[in-house]
């Protein structure tokens, strides 16, 4: 596999314009490669510097030390800001903040009417868009007639308007009921699995971690871990010592293991751990 | 006995236009005085729109609110005292916060209830003592503070106003895993010492597991069901059904049972799964038979 985005002993802190330093160290020295069409899902208390490190990826921050960049383009470099951001989409917490038109399929067409592209291949491109959502039949709705869930589905669908070959969602189910958390998870693992989309997903919700394949946990301005999602959930002090949980799933085993019983913590999800709780009984 | 009660309660927003919708539909709801609520519902389903009628925000298009034994639009002098009474705390609250300490912020409530500077003060530190904010906090900008202690800071200033029902509306959406227990805990340490009835929205299957005796649950508008939290988590299918879930332990609970583990059908804790699992183990281990 190929490497995406290669993120380099990075430095950040806030300045105001005169470059006065406005903010102590968010980012401690980073250093983090993602690999093309992986899915990661990056974890950590607010103020652990996740969703800087997100910024700083798609060049809405630039390192104040150390590098980053997207497919050998540093982001530091002004005249290659366009091309990066054509590569690296983002999708933030709030879908009404993202939403600029009044018809549905307007707002998807506004991105890649931006990036200067011919109208017929812009009417295919938000059909396309719009059909990958499963938003298609909505598409001439006014948005502020939508459920969170499908606002945000339009949102993701303006990013892949614009064929990202990455795309960084920014907590997109805080604000989310859980039939539009589901719809929103399932849309971001299509794109992941069918399309080959590379995915960071920064979240507080585990179990929506457990999806990604690799998952990378901040806090303070360092990463701390960095595995597979197995291995990072199973590990139920760590995580809470930095302010996170673990699904109930490995919180379950955990329990059991200390009450006594020979449980194994091992499972990420309900199939597991049934089986697991099961291996009890045998 | 109930400290609040609906009749009937209707809404239509945008009345007499072709957008008219009904957003509160005939609502009959019983509110004790005392009880700790939990009010679920997906996007749309009229929670927070029925909320906002109980301290007289939104005027009922028909039916009734009744507080105290008394229709709350009946003497329109009353509603500014309702509306101390029971306090409601919005959806990020923490973007109204406006003074420039975070005491001003809190004293907001209680100065405009024209107390004496001295309750007002006693009132600020028992808010924040329930939000676990301390004096130097106080003193600072609250835009100096975190987003949860921005969060508390809201919340703390519905809370000096005494009301006797409290209403959050999802007083932890958007905040870190840590976040959310602090302001769980606290709710409960505040519900647990001043009795105050209170009434929590939430997306969050897991909270409300953790806090609730009672949940509502709307849909379209309506009451699907309102019931002791174990009975209504036992519906999982027809919640998925209307956008709702259940908390994953409830989950793997029902796949155990199905598997033949002798599991309660109501467990909505991984505290009570854990008991129950270790009881049908040990018994299992000592005496041999099925488990």
């Amino acid at each position: 596999m190929s490497k995406q985005i290669e993120v380099q002993n990075v430095r950040f802190h806030y300045t105001d314009e005169e470059g006065n330093r406005l903010s102590g160290d968010v980012l401690k020295g980073v250093s983090l490669e993602i690999e093309k069409g992986s899915f990661t899902a990056v974890l950590g208390h607010n103020g652990s510097g996740k969703s800087t490190l997100a910024r700083l990826i798609n060049g809405i921050l630039v390192p104040t030390e150390g590098t980053v960049s997207v497919m050998g383009m540093d982001t530091r470099d002004d005249d290659l800001i366009f091309d990066i951001r054509r590569h690296v989409g983002m999708v933030f917490q709030n879908p009404d903040n993202q939403i600029v038109a009044t018809i549905v399929e307007e707002d998807v067409a506004f991105g890649p009417e931006n990036l200067g592209i011919d109208p017929q291949e812009i009417r295919k491109r938000v059909d396309d868009a719009l059909r990958s959502v499963d938003m298609y039949d909505y598409r001439l709705h006014a948005p502020s007639q939508l459920s969170g869930g499908q606002k945000q589905r339009v949102a993701i669908a303006g990013i892949i308007a614009m064929r990202p070959d990455c795309i960084i969602l920014d907590e997109p189910t805080a604000m989310l009921d859980p039939r539009g958390r589901r719809e929103v998870m399932e849309t971001i693992s299509m794109l992941n699995r069918e399309y080959g989309i590379t995915v960071i997903l920064i979240t507080h919700y585990m179990d929506e971690a457990v999806k990604a394949d690799r998952v990378v946990v901040m806090d303070d301005g360092n990463i701390i871990l960095d595995n597979t999602p197995d291995k990072v959930f199973t590990k139920p002090e760590l995580l809470q010592a930095v302010g996170l949980d673990v699904p109930q799933a490995s919180e379950l085993l955990w329990e059991l293991k200390n009450a006594g019983l020979p449980a194994e913590v091992n499972a990420i999800d309900e199939a597991s751990c049934v089986e697991a709780v099961m291996k009890l009984f045998d | 006995m109930a400290i609040i009660r609906t009749e009937k309660l209707t809404y239509k927003y945008s009345e007499g236009t072709p957008f008219e919708t009904t957003a509160v539909d005939h609502v009959d709801l019983e509110i004790e005085e005392g009880a700790f609520i939990g009010v679920i519902g997906s996007t749309g389903s009229g929670k927070s729109t029925l909320m906002q009628h109980l301290n007289g925000l939104l005027r009922p298009a028909s039916g009734k609110v009744i507080f105290d034994g008394m229709d709350i639009w009946a003497d329109k002098s009353r509603l500014r005292d309702i509306r101390f009474q029971i306090g409601l705390v919005f959806q990020y609250p923490e973007y109204q916060l406006f003074e420039d300490t975070v005491y001003k912020d809190i004293a907001y409530g209680p100065a405009n209830m024209g107390l004496s500077e001295s309750e007002i003060n006693e009132r600020v530190l028992e808010a924040a003592r329930f939000v676990c904010l301390d004096e130097q906090q106080l003193s600072q900008s609250p835009f100096a503070l975190s987003g949860g202690q921005k969060r508390r800071a809201a919340i703390a200033g519905v809370m000096a106003l005494r009301p006797r029902v409290l209403i959050l509306d999802e007083p932890t959406a958007g905040l870190d895993p840590m976040g959310r227990e602090d302001i769980l805990r606290e709710i409960k340490a505040y519900h647990r010492e001043t009795g105050c009835t209170i009434l929590f929205v939430t997306h969050s299957m897991e909270d409300i597991a953790k806090c609730t005796q009672k949940i509502l649950v709307m849909d379209h508008g309506s009451v699907f069901c309102y019931d002791d939290t174990a009975a209504v988590f036992r519906r999982a299918e027809e919640l998925e059904k209307i956008g709702l879930s259940v908390p994953q332990i409830t989950k793997i609970c029902s796949r155990l049972r199905e598997r033949g583990i002798q599991l309660d059908d109501n467990i909505y804790t991984v505290k009570e799964a854990c008991r129950q699992l270790a009881e049908c183990y040990n018994k299992r281990k000592a005496g041999g038979t099925d488990a």
